[in-house]
């Protein structure tokens, strides 16, 4: 059987933890599902037992004690392998499951087989490089890359079992003591349906109004290249790609950037990406939809003319 | 205060990825080295905290002869010493790199006590296993706190904030302690001349650690479909804007 650490908010499973369950149920049956804290209906998603972890202790995040309590009921059911999202908890959670248990972990694959050895897919470069690789252990360790499996929804009658885990006091030293509210107004670069971004072409800090009016015309959010907060012209909030914030916007508005793999590997689920570049043979040009080429100091404000022209 | 902070030496790959002949590796004959942001931030981190507190930062990677440039870089910003533990080219798997790590503070801290806090990247730029700070911070036995935005060292706890559900989570945990953290944590210095001067006399314990066997295999590595389609081009020029603005109104966002 498979362990798949279930991650929710509310009661409701987050799809990073479905399409977890989806890639594990290619790898064998049955599938037992950990949540913490409270219940989640998983009878749609192929789970035989769910298993609630209940314990006054765990209100706020623990990744130690989470670690425990995955690992235990591991060895309790002798699961032969144990899945978890790719997300910042998931990678988190499983290396210290993997610390604790001595055993190997493959984070963000997006194929796996059984073995022995277990055969596996994972990415590399924040997803721009994939690695064929092999894993011995006698029980896998496995987190699954965020959007790179659909969710295939399964029937099943899900068992629930509520248990109260032993936590020793050291498992709880590293927890979320506060959480402290940062939303500001505009539009989430992370959520938004268009996102204009510029690049070094941009040229400064004041260069990005025409970037701002753009998008204030669109709805959109605002984002950078990496060359861009490096010369603080904008806030590393602003940053799209493997070391800054992940899009998936259905237009990617591309200015003046020049379409490193790092860049991309942050808007390659973007639905569509518009390249405005000077240099018809920057790298972009081979993973955008669109193009013009040319001055984006000429070509920005003119889109936002012919915009407001048509309002 | 003592502190570490732990780097991987990774090619800078440009618009485009290029496979060995043998797929096992990267082709970098054209391609210039560096470390991930994360790791820039963690050093620019180890170097502020000493500036403030006093003390001693040391950069530590496991790596080929070459990443000693990796060292000297760190070493140009303000590092007060380096540690390489030599590899041959072929990377090594993260339980691997984890061990040798960990036999190489324990000898440090035995020669010039602990390391208050040890920075690690929340993932390697190239192979991204999210682990190796979470696999030393449990065999020293020390708490770990990853992907952090901020921190801040206030009496004998550091207070560590990490992004969380549109804001931040806090954590706050005793001293000593293992942080991984990422890019925006702060605003890395450039290497001013004097720095790079200076760089080339600190010194660095050179040494070949034993590979225990890798448990997570590479068997090769692929280039994802994707690369490589062509824009449509809609126009040069201002004179692009109406079609642009068709485009938009047909895939419905204007
Ligand atoms: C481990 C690692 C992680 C990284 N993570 C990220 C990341 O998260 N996000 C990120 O963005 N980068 C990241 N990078 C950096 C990345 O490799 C590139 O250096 C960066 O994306 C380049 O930014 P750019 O396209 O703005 O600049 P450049 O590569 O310099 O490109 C500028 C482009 O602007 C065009 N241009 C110039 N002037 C004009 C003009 N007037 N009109 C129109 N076009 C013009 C040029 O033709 C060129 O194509 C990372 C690098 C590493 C090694």
């Amino acid at each position: 059987m498979l362990l798949v650490l279930v991650e929710q908010t509310g009661g409701v499973a987050s799809d990073p933890s479905l399409q977890t369950l989806t890639l594990a149920r290619s790898f064998g049956e049955p599938i037992h599902a950990l949540v913490i804290g409270s219940a989640v209906d998983l009878s749609h998603h192929g789970v035989a037992v769910t298993h609630v972890a209940v314990h006054d202790e765990l209100d706020s995040f623990a990744p130690d004690a989470w670690a425990a309590i995955l690992g235990q009921l591991a060895d309790r059911l002798g699961a032969g392998a144990v899945f978890a999202a790719g997300t910042d908890r998931g990678n988190d959670v499983m290396a210290r499951v993997a610390a604790r248990m001595r055993l190997p972990l493959a984070t963000n694959c997006i194929a796996v087989a059984p073995g022995p050895p277990v055969t596996l897919t994972r990415q590399r470069w924040g997803g721009s490089l994939l690695e064929e690789a092999r894993l011995h252990s006698a029980r896998a360790l496995i987190t699954v890359a965020p959007h790179s499996v659909p969710i295939e929804p399964a029937r099943a009658e899900t068992r629930v079992e509520r248990f109260t885990p032993q936590l020793k006091e050291q498992e709880l030293v590293v927890h979320v003591a506060e959480h402290v509210s940062t939303k500001g107004g505009g539009v989430s670069l992370a959520e938004a349906k268009v996102v204009v971004s510029g690049g070094r072409g941009v040229g400064s800090k004041e260069g990005f109004a025409i970037i701002e009016d753009l998008a204030g015309l669109l709805g959109a959010a605002v984002g950078c290249s990496r060359v861009v907060t490096s010369a603080g012209w904008r806030p590393h909030t602003d940053q799209v790609g493997q070391t800054g914030t992940k899009i998936a916007p259905e237009l990617y508005i591309a200015c003046g950037i020049s379409g490193a793999t790092q860049h991309m590997a942050g808007c390659k689920a973007a639905k569509r990406i518009l390249a405005i570049n000077s240099d018809a043979e920057a790298p972009i040009m081979l993973n955008a939809d669109y193009a013009v080429v040319g001055d984006l100091k000429e070509i920005v404000p003119a889109i936002s003319a012919e915009l407001r022209k048509r309002k | 205060m003592r502190v570490l902070v732990c780097v991987k030496r990774v090619p800078f790959t440009g618009g485009k990825m290029v496979l060995a002949p043998d797929s096992m590796a990267l082709e970098t004959r054209h391609l210039g080295f560096t470390i991930s942001p994360h790791e820039e931030c963690g050093v620019e981190a180890a170097v502020r905290l000493v500036e403030v507190n006093t003390g001693e930062s040391v950069v530590l990677t496991l790596g080929p002869p070459e990443a000693i440039e990796q060292l000297r870089d760190a070493m140009a910003l303000g590092i007060d010493r380096a540690i390489h533990l030599q590899t041959e080219s072929a990377e090594w798997d993260p339980e691997a790199t984890a061990a040798a790590i960990v036999d190489a503070i324990g000898a440090d801290e035995a020669a010039s006590g602990p390391f208050d806090l040890i920075f690690f990247g929340n993932e390697s730029a190239d192979s991204g296993g999210y682990q190796v700070g979470l696999l030393v911070a449990r065999a020293l036995g020390r708490p770990a706190v990853t992907g952090l935005k901020g921190v801040k060292v206030e009496g004998g706890s550091v207070r560590c904030e990490q992004e969380a559900d549109g804001g931040r989570d806090v954590y706050v945990v005793p001293m000593p302690a293992v942080l991984t953290v990422k890019e925006g944590l702060n605003l890395p210095r450039y290497p001013s001349v004097p720095g790079r001067m200076r760089a080339g006399r600190k010194p660095v314990a050179t040494s070949a650690p034993t590979q225990a066997p890798a448990r997570l295999e590479m068997v090769r590595l692929v280039v994802p479909p994707g690369q490589g389609r062509r824009a449509e081009v809609l126009g040069s020029g201002a004179s692009a804007a109406p079609a642009v603005v068709e485009m938009m109104r047909k895939i419905g966002v204007a």
